[in-house]
């Protein structure tokens, strides 16, 4: 037994049915838990010396609308959304990776900022991309979108080209809003081939 | 007596020493920094959107894009990743000649942060021999890929090509004279690989300089040491990684922890900080340029031993060569399938870290089996570095504020991405 599969073992033995999944592909371990869970798995993964993950590297948002749409075969997910977040125990020298899936309707779960500060940016990240609510965050506001942008542009159904542009109207003397001018412009098609393609 | 306010102060967004676009609301009591909230997003590109969109090969050169200072570490991580997904094995030449460029890569990035570092605290000198060194560096990004800057030069199984037989060199034009000429080109006589072995032969010498200019320094160390402090504790919380983490003395670093190509035959020290503050933090990075220096002189005599392949011998993923193209049916199939279509990538997950100049860079890539990424996550490490600007800079004069940001070390291309 190595050592991922050693960590799957006292993770499931400890935390037993709040984890409703956990699989090692090409050496990473996933674990998924329910949204209403986090907080508590969080902190278990922190304080527990048998873990130690006293650092959330990255926290990020993903959109699984169209996952797997170009294939013939069946790829569904359990929901539209969701968070992920990378662990790294420094003492432990190991990496986890927490996921948890959101509904469609209101992709909202606990923030985990009181146990790890430095996920700060990084849930305010996913909130501004993908629309993703953290409970009890401090500071939820946008991040890197404009100044009063609209919408989650990394959600799979918000265009490439964004919805707006911006140019400078000489007659009015202010900097417009108008809507994208832009054709969308794909060069190279999407496409799943089977596997062993071409021999 | 007067009524005395605390007020707020808008730093940036156009402003020499926020490094690029960085707009920072301050809350000041007098000149005392009470609150600080960083504005961050003007840079923003939707590079991992645009990934989606894009073969996976087609992306390699947005990551040059994001880290502008440190360029092949960014592509770096990103071939890897596509590496774990495909299960893709690497040639060990090509390994050597990545691990070569990361580190020619972490002192181009050092070099231009130390000398705007010093520019911005007030020493001007610092950074002209700064970038004099980035010259001769840039040459060897440019022998390789034909780029100064970015490179595109790694690819998924291996890099572009090999090492070249010789070195580009100045020609004459306009002010030289043949004696400046010769003089210029005195160590571009060889190929690529004396070069570098005569930089690394150079540069601690260089490094020698900088130091006696700036480590002892009166005025230096007034504006760095006891800045800008951060327990191991809180460093680790904020999500800290590379220089800003060892610099609180935390021994951390990914490319002895969890080693990536070949740097566990290597042999290199890691050096740590002990109080945590801007002066350590220098002390590790200039440390780093001698640990650097180190291994690129290490991978240089490797590389003159064993001649090989520099890229994976898989048609479906690397293209062939253009002389097997021109008289084999196959080898055009392969090219034309590439660059119509690319590659399709098996379903799954993969999270690839390396130790960039800046901390852990990391790339996590989803693939539903398409020849283009699904979602692709880039954690760039001053984007966790500078969310805690707030905290180290609180109870600070505003001056310390441009000491903060040179010490974090950020560049906006991979914050905003």
């Amino acid at each position: 037994m190595n050592r991922m599969q050693n960590l799957q073992q006292v993770l499931t033995d400890t935390l037993a049915e709040k984890i409703t999944s956990s699989t090692i592909d090409r050496g990473e371990l996933t674990v998924e838990v329910a949204a209403e869970d986090i907080l508590e798995v969080a902190k278990i993964l922190r304080d527990d010396s048998r873990f130690g993950f006293e650092q959330a590297m990255d926290v990020c948002g993903v959109d699984y609308l169209q996952w797997g749409q170009e294939a013939a075969r069946e790829m569904v997910k359990p929901a539209r959304f969701a968070v992920v977040y990378h662990l790294l125990s420094i003492r432990n020298n190991w990496r986890l990776r927490l996921r948890v899936w959101l509904d469609d309707k209101m992709p909202m779960l606990p923030s985990v900022v009181g146990i790890w500060s430095g996920v700060d940016w990084f849930e305010r990240e996913a909130f501004d991309l993908f629309g993703i609510v953290f409970e009890g965050h401090p500071d939820l506001r946008r991040i890197l979108t404009d100044y009063g942008f609209i919408g989650h542009p990394f959600r799979k159904d918000f265009p490439l080209t964004g919805k707006v542009e911006v140019r400078y109207d000489p007659d009015k003397g202010s900097v417009v809003y108008e809507p994208v001018s832009l054709q969308p412009r794909i060069l190279t098609p999407r496409i799943i081939r089977e596997e062993n393609f071409g021999g | 007596m007067a009524e005395i306010r605390n007020y707020t102060l808008n730093f940036g967004p156009q402003h020499p020493a926020a490094h690029g676009v960085l707009r920072v609301v301050m809350e000041m009591d007098g000149e005392v920094i009470e609150h600080v909230d960083p504005h961050v997003g003007l840079l923003h590109r939707a590079t991992e959107k645009l990934a989606e969109s894009k073969p996976f090969n087609q992306s390699i050169g947005y990551m040059d894009r994001l880290d502008y200072v440190s360029m092949m570490c960014s592509e770096h991580a990103y071939v890897l990743a596509i590496e774990k997904l495909l299960g893709l094995e690497v040639p060990i030449r090509a390994q050597y000649i990545r691990v070569m460029f990361d580190e020619i890569t972490r002192i181009l990035n050092h070099l231009l942060w130390l000398g705007a570092h010093a520019l911005d605290i007030g020493a001007m000198t610092v950074f002209l021999y700064a970038f004099r060194e980035r010259e001769d560096l840039m040459d060897c990004y440019e022998g390789v890929s034909g780029a100064r800057m970015h490179a595109t030069y790694y690819r998924p199984g291996g890099v572009y090509r090999d090492l070249p037989e010789s070195m580009p060199q100045y020609r004459k034009a306009g002010g030289y004279t043949e004696r400046s000429l010769e003089h210029r080109n005195f160590n571009r006589q060889g190929s690529m690989l004396d070069f570098i072995e005569d930089f690394t032969q150079r540069f601690p010498g260089y490094v020698d300089d900088y130091e006696t200019l700036l480590t002892d320094n009166r005025i230096w160390k007034q504006r760095t040491v006891g800045i800008g402090v951060i327990s191991p504790e809180r460093a680790m919380q904020m999500g800290f990684s590379g220089p800003m983490l060892r610099g609180s003395g935390v021994e951390w670093d990914l490319r002895k922890k969890q080693p990536y190509e070949v740097y566990d035959r290597l042999d290199f020290d890691i050096p740590v900080g002990s109080e945590g503050d801007c002066y350590d933090r220098y002390l590790v990075r200039v440390e780093e340029f001698r640990q650097s220096n180190c291994i690129i002189r290490q991978c240089v005599d490797w590389l003159r031993k064993h001649p090989g392949l520099v890229i994976a011998d898989n048609n479906k993923v690397t293209p062939p060569s253009r002389e097997s193209m021109k008289a084999d049916m196959e080898s055009l199939i392969h090219h034309f399938k590439l660059a119509s279509e690319g590659y399709c990538v098996p379903e799954g997950e993969v999270y690839a870290a390396i130790e960039a100049p800046k901390g852990e860079f990391g790339i996590y890539l989803l693939s539903d089996g398409a020849n283009k990424p699904y979602r692709m996550k880039i954690r760039a490490p001053g984007f966790a570095h500078i969310s805690a600007l707030n905290e180290l800079s609180k109870g600070h004069m505003l001056a310390d504020m441009v000491a903060m940001i040179g010490t974090l070390d950020i560049v906006f291309g991979e914050i905003d991405r």
